[in-house]
């Protein structure tokens, strides 16, 4: 599963994920049955050959289902695309083997965020993902963070958020999210 | 790891007053110039635009301060010293 969304667009895409699944499994139940009842029916019968009813419903069905499945997906897609005017800009710079984020927007504040090692944690802190300074957002706030590697190439992620992108040096890649919940 | 703070008012460089002054968050603008991931041109681009703005009309001059808060905003600031230093040195490849 997904961690919990903490942006409107990964709640977004965790509906539709869900949604997606559920007919998934409906379908794969339905086909599972009737293989598996086939299997083990040893009535045959030999004037069976055709039929057109059949063959037409068992294929505009499954075009419905298809529809069905297609129009949030399109919907979903254009929606990570929406354009926003930011409220702040933070640049996250990776390097071997920390990551710097700059908050250029005012004061020019600039930090190294480097990952607090096994032996220094204590209990109340997450293993390999707690860092000693953390990288702060502003709530209910658009944020578009400008993602770039001072050395080899690199990946910044919030799964909680839905945002991946790779840090590549001499390239900006932008990301832009909304957040809605603290933590 | 992200984690987000306080709402966006805060006290802007009050001291013991109590008083919370409105603040608000502004940076760069959503430029249609350049819609989609890569922002490397819009750093640059606005770098250089700020460059040519001053030559052209000098440093007092309001307007070009835009271009200063973009790619102030925008680019690391790693790459706007380095530019600094090759405009110092005479050697930056851009066309000012």
């Amino acid at each position: 599963g997904f961690q919990n969304a903490s942006s409107p667009l990964m709640e977004q895409l965790i509906f539709f994920h869900d949604h997606t699944l559920t007919i998934l499994i409906l379908i794969i139940s339905i086909v599972g049955f009737n293989l598996f009842s086939t299997m083990h029916n040893t009535n045959i019968d030999q004037h069976m050959m055709e039929s057109q009813g059949l063959e037409l419903f068992w294929t505009i069905i499954p075009s419905f289902i298809l529809i069905f499945i297609g129009l949030p997906s399109i919907r979903l897609l254009y929606l990570l695309d929406e354009v926003y005017n930011p409220a702040i800009t933070i640049k996250t710079i990776g390097h071997q083997w920390y990551w710097s984020y700059e908050y250029s927007d005012f004061i020019n504040l600039e930090f190294d965020s480097y990952m607090i090692p096994s032996n220094e944690m204590k209990m109340n802190m997450f293993r390999l993902i707690d860092v000693d300074n953390r990288m702060m957002v502003p709530l209910n706030s658009q944020v578009r963070t400008l993602i770039t590697a001072a050395d080899v190439l690199h990946s910044w992620t919030v799964p909680s958020m839905g945002i991946k992108a790779d840090a590549v040096p001499g390239r900006l890649n932008q990301v832009n999210f909304y957040t809605n919940r603290p933590g | 790891m992200s984690e987000e703070g306080a709402a966006a008012g805060g006290a802007a460089g009050e001291g013991g007053a109590g008083d919370v002054e409105e603040f608000v968050l502004e940076t760069a603008p959503f430029d249609p110039r350049f819609p989609n991931q890569n922002q490397t041109k819009h750093c640059y681009t606005s770098f250089l635009d700020h460059k040519r703005c001053v030559k052209a009309r000098g440093e007092e001059f309001a307007a070009c301060d835009y271009f200063r808060r973009v790619y102030t905003s925008l680019c690391p600031n790693a790459w706007v010293a380095k530019w600094e230093e090759q405009i110092q040195a005479g050697t930056f490849p851009g066309n000012i």
